[in-house]
């Protein structure tokens, strides 16, 4: 019967209107996103595009050609921008790890102190949050020529360790500020639990506390990754002589690219490399996106159990 | 009495849960404290040649006196509010729709849009620059909407994932409540949709004002160096050894993150910035 009602419903005239409608709108939203997102993208895909030619300029097309590729391993810009990756993979990794343990330990001993301490910790926290980029590049190189002129006899300071200080404190605050909520959600009983069951207090904290806030700790780490990847000034400001391949100056993909782009187009064979930046990228989200929903969809099991 | 001094040193050197915090907040003083006292004692100080630093307003007003200085802050916050409201007024109909079960359900769309985050933004903005030089538009002949086109594409992505995620969050039986009660759709949407998406509006606002107000790379790229904004002039006052006066811009530009720090307080920013980004 039920359904009878809701068939002659669904055929009448108004409710045809409507559905008609509901599809017209969203094919319109569907053009409105595609657009945008394409739009979006074309800066990117006509780079990658230009990978399969060997013209020195977008725009001239001379022909089909993977050449570009293989200049990217044998060339010498090639050899420039490969170890500018190097060091752009290493300080990215470095940094975030340094700032994930300083970030996480941080979290954890504010939230267990005293409400002073930790407003105050917080409240130095969102300095490199809110902070202009070009301001906390500018400061950290004025306080290292400082420490260089003062401490250690007008000695050059600047080196990877400058610049991998620089790093840390660009994404340092984003993980303690994403372990910090998970810290508040966790169950306070299951550390004392655990403290009852005969653990130490260092063992509770790392079979208890670390495995319950990882979602946060990962996600700091992969918010850091992103940073580093992505910084130009702070890079410019504090760095000094390379950690690989014994450079005068360390690059990192940024620097070098706008070393390059200040002078003319795109190296040609950067835009080979464009081509597997996007494909590693896209693999990567993608991945993270599938995980995300998985977990999303076992924790919708486990509450509907509950 | 020894076995009280070694009970002593023993809950001296004993681990607690709050020592932890000890080794960020160290690092927080010396990388994020000690250099904004610096830099402040430079905004306020002189240079004189033997390189010994005395008290003076030399920077002050200078900057208050330069009128390049003056236009370069014009300029900055002309861009800036400019960049804030052209990014909102696209990311937010996006996000709306792509938040709504109705018109998106691909996970992997919303995804792709805060993608090009993840790809070096020098890269993009060489990129950006070269199509839109093939395309006639440079910095020699269209220096401010080559700046502009070049912050919209950059900022663009940062705006839509905050917006996203307080999209998802809409309580969809209000929005319904207003329309059963006779809302026609404007006045749902500003009655209900509006207010409720307003913290996603405010940290998306603030992660494209400032960024854009002290970027460097690509007002340089795109406008060829013609456009000048607070990033490009402390960047060419410190390469030109001008600390002080390099010193009194970042102190300005200090300011202005205290000032819309101040404004974004209330609606309980960094909690949708970090949210945003636990998307994936």
């Amino acid at each position: 019967m039920v359904n009878q009602e809701n068939e002659l419903l669904l055929t009448s005239p108004s409710e045809k209107k409507a559905r008609f409608k509901r599809k017209r709108d969203k094919v319109i939203a569907q053009f409105i996103i595609w657009t945008i997102l394409i739009v979006m993208y074309i800066p990117i895909l006509v780079l990658i595009a230009y990978s399969f030619t060997t013209a020195d300029n977008i725009g001239t097309w001379t022909g089909f050609s993977f050449d570009l590729y293989a200049r990217l391993f044998t060339s010498k810009t090639g050899n420039e921008i490969m170890v500018a990756l190097g060091n752009t993979l290493l300080l990215a990794l470095a940094s975030s790890l340094i700032s994930v343990i300083l970030g996480t330990t941080g979290a954890i001993g504010a939230f267990y102190s005293k409400k002073r301490t930790r407003t105050a910790i917080e409240s130095v926290t969102q300095i490199p949050v809110v902070n202009a980029e070009i301001v906390i590049a500018m400061s950290l190189t004025v306080m290292f020529v400082f420490v260089g002129s003062y401490l250690f006899g007008g000695a050059n300071v600047f080196s990877f360790w400058t610049l991998l200080a620089g790093h840390v404190i660009l994404s340092l605050p984003f993980v303690y500020l994403s372990v910090k909520p998970k810290l508040q959600q966790m169950d306070p009983a299951l550390y004392e639990a655990a403290l009852d069951l005969g653990c130490t207090q260092r063992s509770a904290l790392f079979k208890v506390v670390v495995p319950e806030i990882m979602p946060g700790i990962l996600s700091g780490f992969l918010l850091s990754i992103t940073l580093s990847l992505d910084d130009f000034i702070v890079t410019a400001f504090t760095r000094g002589s390379g950690l690989l391949s014994g450079e005068k100056t360390i690059e990192t993909l940024s620097t070098l690219v706008q070393a390059k782009i200040k002078k003319g187009p795109i190296p040609p064979e950067m835009r080979a490399l464009t081509t597997f930046i996007l494909i590693a990228v896209f693999l990567i989200v993608l991945g993270i996106t599938i995980y995300n929903n998985k977990a999303a969809k076992k924790n919708k099991v486990r509450k509907g159990r509950e | 009495m020894q076995s009280t001094k070694k009970k002593g040193l023993k809950r001296f050197f004993s681990f607690k849960r709050k020592y932890l915090a000890i080794p960020y907040s160290v690092f927080l003083a010396l990388f994020v404290i000690v250099p904004i006292l610096i830099i402040l004692v430079y905004a306020f100080t002189d240079t004189l040649d033997d390189g010994t630093l005395i008290f003076s307003f030399k920077a002050l007003t200078s900057f208050f006196t330069s009128p390049s200085k003056i236009n370069v802050l014009v300029v900055s916050l002309f861009i800036g509010i400019l960049n804030t409201l052209i990014c909102l007024l696209i990311g937010y109909p996006l996000a709306y729709l792509l938040a709504n079960n109705k018109y998106n359900k691909n996970k992997i769309l919303v995804m792709l849009f805060v993608m090009p985050m993840w790809i070096n933004f020098v890269l993009r903005t060489g990129a950006t620059r070269d199509v839109l030089s093939f395309l006639g538009i440079n910095g020699g002949n269209h220096p401010y909407l080559a700046t502009m086109i070049g912050m919209v594409y950059n900022y663009l992505p940062f705006t839509i994932l905050p917006l996203y995620t307080t999209m998802l969050k809409l309580d969809k039986s209000q929005i319904e409540a207003a329309r059963d009660l006779g809302c026609n759709p404007v006045q749902t949407f500003t009655k209900s949709i509006l207010p409720q998406s307003i913290p996603g509006i405010v940290s998306a606002a603030e992660m494209v004002f400032m960024p854009t107000i002290s970027s460097y790379v690509i007002s340089d790229t795109l406008s060829e160096g013609k456009v000048t904004l607070f990033g490009n002039i402390i960047y060419l006052n410190f390469s030109q050894s001008q600390w002080n006066e390099g010193s009194f811009m970042a102190f300005v530009m200090l300011i202005l993150v205290g000032i819309t720090m101040l404004i974004s307080k209330k609606f309980d920013k960094g909690e949708a910035r970090i949210s945003a980004n636990n998307l994936w």
